[in-house]
């Protein structure tokens, strides 16, 4: 009984360990190493073959430089805030265009909205990458929508969307749509119609019948939506370095410039590090409302 | 001081609350309601009782205004509500599935409608209470309806769509999700309430049982029609269709030819047995076909023939069934014809006269049987 409860309990165990915990460590380490010129380009490295004495040189080699060290550059701290800033204004934007796209599929007749899904999720059977940089096409000076707006007539000269915030919000926006309609979809389809009529019954209008019922009784997915777009939007890299040019900041930019372009990894891996704590409030909050969520539903 | 009885609607001079007036409702090809005039009086018990698909559930939207009728008019206190919303209606319903909103507590779901009237604080304070003392439910204000029983989550659907004192209450199969003992209870709880409060019930239900305790008039629906509307005592024992007298309760029906004899008529119900004798009021020309409707509880029981009886006729027991109060006895007739008689038990422990497979005598008197023409 007992042994069967544990090898039941084992996979997710071992694969969190393997996934999550061995490679966080590993960064952790690399986070409290020097720069070095070498392969791999930091000291100290674990000498395993000298024993006892090799682990303790290595650990008193460790040392919190490069942390203090994020704390002199203002960049740092800079990109974190206009990170957070980004991915609170996409959110929030996204929740903006998602909710009444979640509520039209959930108000379509029941034949019609496995296709909706369907459409909303479409998008995922094409690379990320290509998507992104079919915006490039779509955004640029040259692109197809000031084409289009030039042929329309309603501007003159080509509007500068590529490589500005703009942008990165559309990039955003555009990519992790899904992520906010679908947990809003799956609260309103199993809103109960006769709420609305009783509501109605008893005095509401249509519309304050939506932001007194349906609004309310739509929170949690509202809530799981937000947090599945801002706890990745955090870390974005590819979108702000392919469609938002050198003026916007984001912490995944940095981190990537860190260890690719000036290879110090060390730094890079503080800046990891520190982007992990900051991501585990809003991880601690969304699992809250996931619990509580499971909870009402029993 | 004998008690007057409550009949507005044998009153002339008396106005009803409600009027339908040719009233028809289509969905697509389908008609709900098929040209359906009727009046509801104030404080009236009205029970609308068919089986699903009868149109019941229909005419109680159109009542809410969720629906709008395809042709004639629904008038409320003389004024057409075709195009009042159900938001500006003295009208409130209480839904099949309470319709509780569950992120609201007992008592802010109770004061959601006298919120949406802008009553003042105080007011709303003291209607709330006095609708959960009403429904008893004083201890369970500040609970979130997952967190009571089915019970007390019904009389809160109730305290809510009674809270706007509404001119007309509308009752969706109020005790569909009870048990029955529980549903017996609040039957008599909803009668009381609804003394208490002198509103106007509207109750939709597919129990005969349900409608027949708690209504002052039955309408029995069927394919979007009213086939009788009556009090429940009436349309028990006077039934005017073989379909009501089947709808309500247990019942035999013989068909038959009726012809003319001595104070009612001799129906033939079958080759080489001598006729049943029924009176009726009913005038019916020789050889017309009629049927006979026959309660179980009209039809005498016995061993031996009895002597003096207007209608008697032997047959064999196939089955008993023994329900505590009562026994029903399923009788063949010599015809293959089964018969359901049934006798109060009296006594406790009697001697069980009467077994299976035994030859038995059935006996009803000429006024226990109704004859129907259709």
């Amino acid at each position: 009984m007992n042994i069967r409860r544990l090898l039941i309990m084992v996979p997710p165990y071992l694969w969190l360990l393997l996934l999550f915990l061995v490679p966080f460590l590993i960064v952790l380490k690399i986070s409290l190493s020097d720069i070095a010129l070498a392969i791999p380009p930091y000291t100290p490295t674990l000498e395993i073959s000298e024993g006892w004495r090799g682990i303790t040189t290595f650990l008193s080699k460790l040392d919190f430089e490069n942390f203090t060290f994020l704390t002199t550059d203002d960049l740092y701290w800079k990109a974190y805030l206009s990170s957070l800033q980004i991915a609170a204004i996409a959110t929030l934007l996204t929740l903006l265009l998602g909710y009444p796209i979640a509520y039209g599929m959930a108000q379509a007749a029941p034949e019609w909205r496995a296709t909706l899904m369907m459409l909303v999720i479409l998008p995922f059977w094409t690379s990320f990458l290509i998507r992104v940089y079919s915006w490039m096409g779509i955004l640029a000076n040259e692109g197809y929508l000031n084409q289009l707006l030039l042929w329309i007539g309603v501007i003159d000269t080509p509007l500068t969307i590529l490589n500005t915030p703009v942008a990165v919000y559309i990039g955003i926006v555009y990519t992790y749509m899904p992520f906010m309609i679908l947990p809003i979809y799956a609260t309103l389809e199993k809103l109960d119609e006769s709420l609305l009529e009783a509501a109605e019954d008893l005095g509401c209008s249509r519309i304050s019948a939506f932001w007194l019922i349906t609004v309310p009784l739509s929170r949690s997915g509202i809530i799981a939506g937000s947090f599945l777009v801002f706890i990745p939007t955090i870390g974005e890299f590819v979108i702000p370095s392919l469609l938002g040019g050198s003026r916007t900041l984001m912490i995944g930019k940095v981190l990537w410039e860190e260890f690719f372009n000036n290879r110090d990894w060390p730094v890079a891996s503080a800046v990891a590090v520190v982007l992990l704590l900051i991501l585990i409030i809003p991880i601690i909050l969304f699992q809250r409302n996931q619990q509580k969520q499971q909870e009402a539903g029993q | 001081m004998a008690q007057s009885e409550f009949a507005p609607w044998s009153d002339p001079a008396e106005k009803p609350l409600i009027r339908f007036q040719g009233v028809t409702k289509r969905f697509g090809a389908f008609t709900a309601i098929d040209d359906l005039t009727q009046d509801i009086y104030a404080q009236e018990f009205f029970a609308l009782l068919g089986p699903s698909g009868c149109g019941k559930t229909t005419m109680m939207r159109m009542l809410a205004g969720f629906e709008a009728p395809s042709e004639g008019q629904i008038l409320l206190d003389g004024q057409d509500m075709a195009h009042v919303p159900p938001n500006k209606r003295a009208v409130n319903m209480m839904f099949q599935s309470y319709a509780l909103f569950p992120h609201l507590s007992v008592w802010d779901n109770i004061a959601f409608g006298l919120r949406r009237a802008r009553m003042p604080k105080p007011e709303i304070d003291a209607r709330v209470d006095e609708m959960l003392r009403l429904t008893r439910l004083e201890k369970f204000a500040r609970r979130k309806p997952h967190q009571i029983s089915g019970g007390q989550r019904q009389r809160v659907a109730l305290a809510r769509s009674l809270a706007k004192a509404p001119k007309l209450l509308l009752l969706d199969e109020p005790m569909g999700a009870l048990d029955a003992k529980l549903r017996q209870d609040t039957q008599f709880e909803l009668m009381d309430i609804q003394e208490k409060t002198g509103t106007t019930f509207v109750i939709v239900t597919h129990d005969q049982e349900e409608a027949m305790t708690v209504a002052s008039r039955v309408a029995v629906m069927e394919d979007g029609r009213i086939v009788q509307v009556a009090t429940p005592a009436e349309i028990y024992e006077v039934p005017e269709t073989v379909y009501v007298a089947d709808f309500i309760g247990d019942v035999n029906i013989f068909e038959g030819a009726a012809t003319p004899s001595g104070d009612g008529y001799d129906i033939a119900w079958a080759e080489g047995q001598p006729p049943f004798h029924a009176r009726t009021d009913k005038a019916l020309s020789k050889g017309q076909k009629c049927y006979l409707a026959i309660r179980p509880e009209k039809i005498g029981i016995s061993a031996e023939k009895p002597a003096e009886a207007d209608n008697a006729i032997q047959g064999r027991i196939i089955d008993i069934a023994y329900l505590g109060n009562l026994s029903t006895y399923h009788v063949e007739l010599p015809g293959g014809q089964m018969i359901k008689a049934q006798t109060a038990n009296t006594r406790r422990l009697s001697r069980r006269a009467l077994t299976w497979e035994d030859e038995v005598w059935l006996s009803w008197t000429k006024t226990g049987a109704v004859v129907l023409e259709r």
